[in-house]
């Protein structure tokens, strides 16, 4: 660009393309240099998936013996591990719950954080705030109340404990959704209210629709919080194998069966697998919904 | 959509607590109270009562079927004089968040600062780094407890080929365990990670600009620019480490279920309550081991907050000030 504006002498030409040159040879060391960074990196976060999902394909003697490479490819665990151990009930088990606490953290959060970003009324920092500091609450201080709750309520062993709580809210939603509510511009409200619309379609046919990425964000993460929940599950269905989960199921079966250690790793793989698909198709949901919840200035 | 996503960072001081000025309308109180209503009650049931319940419970003896007997302060007596596995607990407890905070904080900032390195790909190895975070705690613990043991696990084996003799027992050695679950931990770390990478996103090129122009190296560039930026992210993740580290215990009981922990080198705070509370059904001591837990974080929170004026920045002022 410089040499169309001022002329230069061929040995400052000669002199400018040599820097550029340089400047381009740092560059691409620059860039080999992080990659390899970011490659080995890489390399260290797969790694365990890696030799799970090897060992997942090995013969029992095989998956004993420190190998990394499966000799030959046992595809048939697949098969087998429906078999040995009750695979498919566990995972009915694990859905059931899931969806339908998602579905009740979904509906009991959309409210509350609606009238605490969309309204204007005396109380609501005062609310936002308990909300906030009931999330900084230890769960160990009112989970023996809860349990003997659920136990006179004749509840345990049941998968009621482990839903119906959902129902009542969850304040990291209210929280997630409230971040998201408050961006949406006040005129939009303001427009529906001189058209009369009244505040429950306003929230239902307007605020939500512009907020579903912030919904699909909740939504998934408790999924998610379900899916992987071990805490729950051990408290109140352990007693009854019929109702395990995956998580449950793979931690105790062990101890009351015998379970080769290949089959173990073919479960562990099943279990992981809808998660890690599920992350495929909803990234960039997941992250924004993250980078949402982490406080900033 | 990423637009819109983003914007509640920026936005939310105006949106939200400082209310522009609007005609005056009613306040609709009813469809307040019916909104808010679900979070209420669920604050009443299972906030509210359970918490002054527990309290109560604490000073007294109760094995969940017999009316619980008033024993004033006897249960807090034990916890502090008669009880080694609560001194072994707590001990374990802080040794871990101790080590596991400031550890994870400096590699979320690590992984995620080279995540802002290259011109193309990143998100590649975002995805990547990510994916761990996602897989369920006992699914990477029984994963973890496998490639990590000595027997038939290819770490070790990976270890001794790289010439290192002898390497630890991992899980298996007390010395070494919760080396294992701090591993585990940060192998997790994705979540953490993404939140350090918005925030570094965040700082703005001109404050580099003028850094490099004053001569600054790249360390002195993090030194004096990066890191008071990502202060409040520091802050955050310290405090929620801090609570994070009390409750920790999936990973803990899952992975001493695997190898037998005899010498309870894996026995957290929260592991203990569980044991007195579920399986001694000693709910009212129980309840007294959650109490302390409850003092003990609020007191060690209030540390950090009281330290944050010294060295958290906030450009624009902060939520919790």
């Amino acid at each position: 660009m410089s040499t169309t504006l001022i002329q230069l002498s061929p040995e400052q030409e000669r002199q400018s393309q040599m820097a550029r040159r340089k400047k381009r040879w740092n560059d691409f060391l620059h860039m080999v240099a992080t990659h390899s960074g970011l490659i080995a990196l890489s390399a260290i976060f797969l790694l365990p998936l890696y030799l799970v999902l090897v060992i997942s394909l090995m013969t029992h003697g095989q998956a004993e013996t420190r190998s990394i490479w499966p000799n030959p490819f046992v595809w048939h665990n697949y098969i087998e591990v429906f078999t040995a151990v009750p695979f498919l009930k566990w995972t009915l088990n694990t859905l059931f719950v899931a969806t339908l606490s998602t579905l009740g953290t979904v509906l009991s959060s959309v409210p509350p954080a609606y009238v605490l970003s969309r309204l204007q009324w005396k109380g609501r920092n005062f609310t936002f705030i308990i909300i906030l500091s009931t999330m900084m609450l230890p769960g160990q201080v009112t989970m023996i109340p809860v349990y003997i709750i659920f136990s006179r309520l004749d509840w345990i062993p049941s998968f009621l404990p482990l839903i119906v709580p959902s129902f009542f809210s969850s304040a990291f939603s209210i929280f997630l959704l409230r971040q998201f509510f408050v961006s949406i511009p006040d005129e939009i409200s303001d427009a529906a209210r001189i058209d009369g619309c009244s505040e429950f379609k306003l929230m239902m046919r307007i605020i939500v629709p512009l907020a579903k990425p912030a919904i699909m964000a909740i939504a998934l993460f408790s999924f998610l919080g379900a899916w992987n929940d071990f805490f729950g599950p051990l408290l109140y269905i352990v007693e009854n194998e019929n109702l395990w989960t995956l998580g449950i199921g793979l931690n105790q079966f062990q101890g009351i069966h015998h379970v080769e250690s290949n089959m173990m790793m073919t479960a562990s793989v099943l279990f992981m697998a809808p998660v890690i698909i599920l992350f495929f198709f909803s990234q960039k949901v997941f992250i924004e919904g993250v980078t949402l919840t982490g406080v900033k200035g | 959509m990423a637009k819109a996503i983003a914007s509640p960072l920026t936005r939310k001081r105006g949106g939200a607590i400082a209310a522009p000025a609007q005609k005056k309308i009613k306040t609709p109180w009813v469809f307040i109270f019916f909104c808010l209503s679900p979070w209420l009650f669920g604050l009443l049931g299972f906030t509210l009562y359970p918490m002054i319940s527990s309290f109560y419970q604490s000073f007294t003896k109760f094995n969940l079927i017999e009316t619980p007997e008033w024993v004033g302060l006897e249960n807090y007596n034990r916890a502090f004089t008669e009880d080694p596995l609560f001194w072994k607990s707590l001990k374990n407890t802080i040794w871990i968040s101790v080590v596991s905070i400031p550890l994870r904080i400096a590699f979320a900032m690590f992984t995620a600062w080279m995540l802002t390195k290259p011109k193309r790909g990143s998100n590649f190895y975002r995805t990547i780094f990510f994916l761990p975070s996602m897989v369920p705690a006992v699914a990477a613990t029984l994963v973890f407890a496998y490639i990590f043991n000595p027997a038939y696990g290819p770490i070790n084996k990976g270890l001794e080929l790289i010439g290192i003799q002898n390497p630890p027992y991992w899980f298996g050695d007390p010395a070494w365990s919760k080396w294992g679950l701090i591993l585990l931990g940060l192998w997790g770390i994705g979540d953490t990670m993404i939140i350090y990478l918005a925030g570094l996103l965040d700082v703005p090129k001109s404050l580099y600009e003028a850094a490099s122009l004053e001569g600054a190296n790249a360390w002195q560039s993090f030194r004096y620019v990066t890191f008071p930026m990502m202060t409040p992210v520091i802050f955050f993740s310290a405090v929620t480490g801090v609570i994070g580290s009390f409750q920790y215990f999936t990973q803990a009981y899952v992975a001493s279920g695997q190898v037998k922990d005899f010498s309870y080198s894996m026995y957290f705070y929260a592991t203990h309550i569980y044991h007195e509370a579920f399986k001694a059904y000693e709910m009212g001591y129980a309840s007294a081991l959650a109490w302390i837990l409850l003092v003990i974080t609020l007191v060690l929170t209030l540390i950090i907050l009281r330290t944050q004026k010294r060295w958290v920045h906030y450009p624009n002022g902060s939520l919790f000030k």
